[in-house]
């Protein structure tokens, strides 16, 4: 699956921490990161920090594998 | 039918049986042709990339990709909506015919459009010196395929690291090389990192938390020349101070430069800084007329800001190449009066050394800066830039939830020194010189610039009646 975390929105709560430790990963006490194409084992955890962010950062891809356009 | 009839039809037949083209398949591009979807656009749309890839995230690179953590294929971008695009990936566009309304593609092909989105962004910087960038272990770091490249050279533990330039990326890289305890050296020509884009008394803060972190920091130095081995493969680097840096890694992190050769003979106000656009990304042509079917969004594009005396945007910044590609992808199928503007207050954020770095608005823009909130000494504060008695821009290392509160305050143009939230205030609340290199001195590019007030950077040309 596919995931974009806007983190300029992003304020460092860590609720996706919390809900998905192998997805979202902090650096610190504030800075983000993580695994923007996580396995799809993992999609329960992810829209449940999806869901938990107070922010609203985290995105989830809404065609999941369908049309996407490849190369020419 | 009356006039505004008309104009209805017009619009809804350019939805239903218009022809869009969209030049670069990245941010920017891919949320512009979404956008045009979600706008009721159904007629032609094609999508041209000069990388193979479909549209990946970039920041992701210099972080969780180079530290090992994410495969560099792994940075594919999500989708919110199908695009049902023809999709040219793999093929550059290397020119733009106004009049007959043509893209050229390296391949030869014309693709004709009745609108066209111009989004095709920068690219890095390389080593000045062509048999130098050409040894190996030297790197640049903008693309999927920079960063897998950058990633290995990483993993094979070299003996040091030399970063070339102390901005956002050359710092991230640094970073990172610590996080693997891989001994780096960072050269930056001005005075500290980040210097450029946040000034001087930031920058000394960023420096401090570099050394702390072990990297070997030379500031006021540049990088003469690198040398090989016999196997050509770089080992040395000479520096202007006359020192020398053993290293088995390079980076050249000089900043990038805007795609705009293949608008060369177009017309349009393209030049160093992007190409010339209206606040609802219309392009501007060379003679500062704005264009009707030519429109441009994310880093490529610059465009005045009421924020900043008008003064024309270039922003190198994520959210700038999505709410931008957004807004052109509304004006691309409406008519005046529904034009929307694109008035961003820039933002970005960069992770480094176990600290988050964000910012809003345009430091460069001010003069002075106030530390507000809580500590320098703890790398957690945030601090406000001011101009003429108001706020124009704030700082925050891991003080990120504070940022809202200076963002609303600078799009008010309110008072500097502004009032502190009141609480975690600092001992010493007293605006200082920020210290911005003076214009011309050499050191890392903002990824935000303020470029002046003229759309082209090119003069009209004038010629004289009768000849």
């Amino acid at each position: 699956m596919r995931i974009v975390v806007d983190l300029n929105r992003c304020q460092g709560y860590a609720q996706c921490v919390y809900l998905a430790h192998e997805v979202f990963r902090l650096t610190g006490t504030e800075a983000l990161t993580y695994e923007p194409n996580p396995d799809d084992a993992r999609r329960l955890q992810v829209e449940r920090a999806a869901a938990a962010c107070p922010v609203r950062a985290i995105m989830i891809d809404r065609l999941d594998g369908a049309e996407r356009g490849a190369a020419s | 039918m009356t006039l505004a009839a008309t104009l209805a039809e017009l619009v809804s037949d350019f939805k239903a049986n218009g022809r869009i083209v969209i030049v670069g398949a990245s941010l920017a591009g891919l949320r512009g042709a979404e956008a045009l979807r979600e706008e009721g656009f159904s007629g032609s749309l094609t999508i041209i990339g000069d990388e193979l890839y479909e549209p990946y995230d970039r920041p992701p690179l210099s972080k969780q990709v180079l530290k090992g953590w994410v495969p560099a294929d792994h940075t594919l971008l999500p989708r919110f909506r199908e695009v049902d695009a023809q999709w040219r990936l793999g093929v550059a566009a290397t020119g733009l015919d106004r009049v007959a309304r043509q893209v050229r593609l390296a391949d030869g092909e014309q693709v004709p459009y009745h609108r066209l989105l111009i989004a095709t962004g920068t690219r890095a910087r390389q080593w000045p010196n062509p048999a130098e960038a050409a040894l190996e272990g030297v790197f640049a770091l903008r693309s999927r395929d920079d960063a897998a490249r950058l990633q290995q050279a990483l993993a094979a533990r070299p003996s040091r690291v030399l970063v070339i330039g102390g901005g956002f990326i050359g710092s991230e890289v640094a970073s990172v090389c610590r996080e693997l305890d891989i001994p780096v050296t960072l050269t930056e020509r001005g005075p500290a990192p980040l210097v450029g884009a946040l000034g001087g008394v930031i920058g000394e803060i960023a420096a401090q938390m570099q050394r702390d972190h072990g990297v070997d920091l030379r500031c006021g130095v540049s990088v003469a020349s690198l040398e090989g081995d016999a196997a050509g493969h770089v080992r040395r680097a000479r520096l202007s101070d006359g020192t020398t840096v053993e290293v088995d890694v390079v980076l050249a992190a000089l900043g990038s430069i805007r795609n705009v050769e293949w608008l060369q003979g177009s017309g349009l106000a393209a030049g160093p800084w992007g190409v010339g656009c209206d606040a609802g990304g219309r392009a501007f042509d060379i003679n500062g007329v704005v264009t009707d079917s030519v429109y441009v969004a994310g880093d490529v594009a610059r465009m005045p800001h009421v924020l900043y005396e008008y003064q024309f945007l270039a922003m190198e910044h994520w959210d700038n190449a999505v709410f931008g590609a957004e807004v052109a992808a509304h004006n691309m199928v409406n008519l005046e009066p529904h034009y929307r503007p694109h008035l961003l207050l820039p933002g970005f954020w960069s992770g480094q050394f176990g600290v988050n770095i964000k910012s809003v608005g345009v430091p460069p823009f001010g003069d002075e800066i106030v530390f507000t909130q809580g500590s320098v000494k703890d790398r957690s504060f945030a601090a406000a830039y001011g101009r003429r008695g108001r706020i124009v821009a704030a700082v925050t290392f891991d003080h990120g939830k504070w940022l809202e509160y200076y963002a609303r305050l600078i799009e008010q143009s309110a008072p500097f020194p502004p009032p502190p939230p009141g609480w975690d205030r600092p001992d010493v609340m007293k605006p200082v010189p920020a210290e911005f290199p003076a214009p011309g001195v050499p050191t890392a590019i903002p990824d935000v610039v303020l470029t002046g007030h003229d759309p082209n950077e090119r003069r009209a040309e004038f010629r004289p009646r009768g000849q």
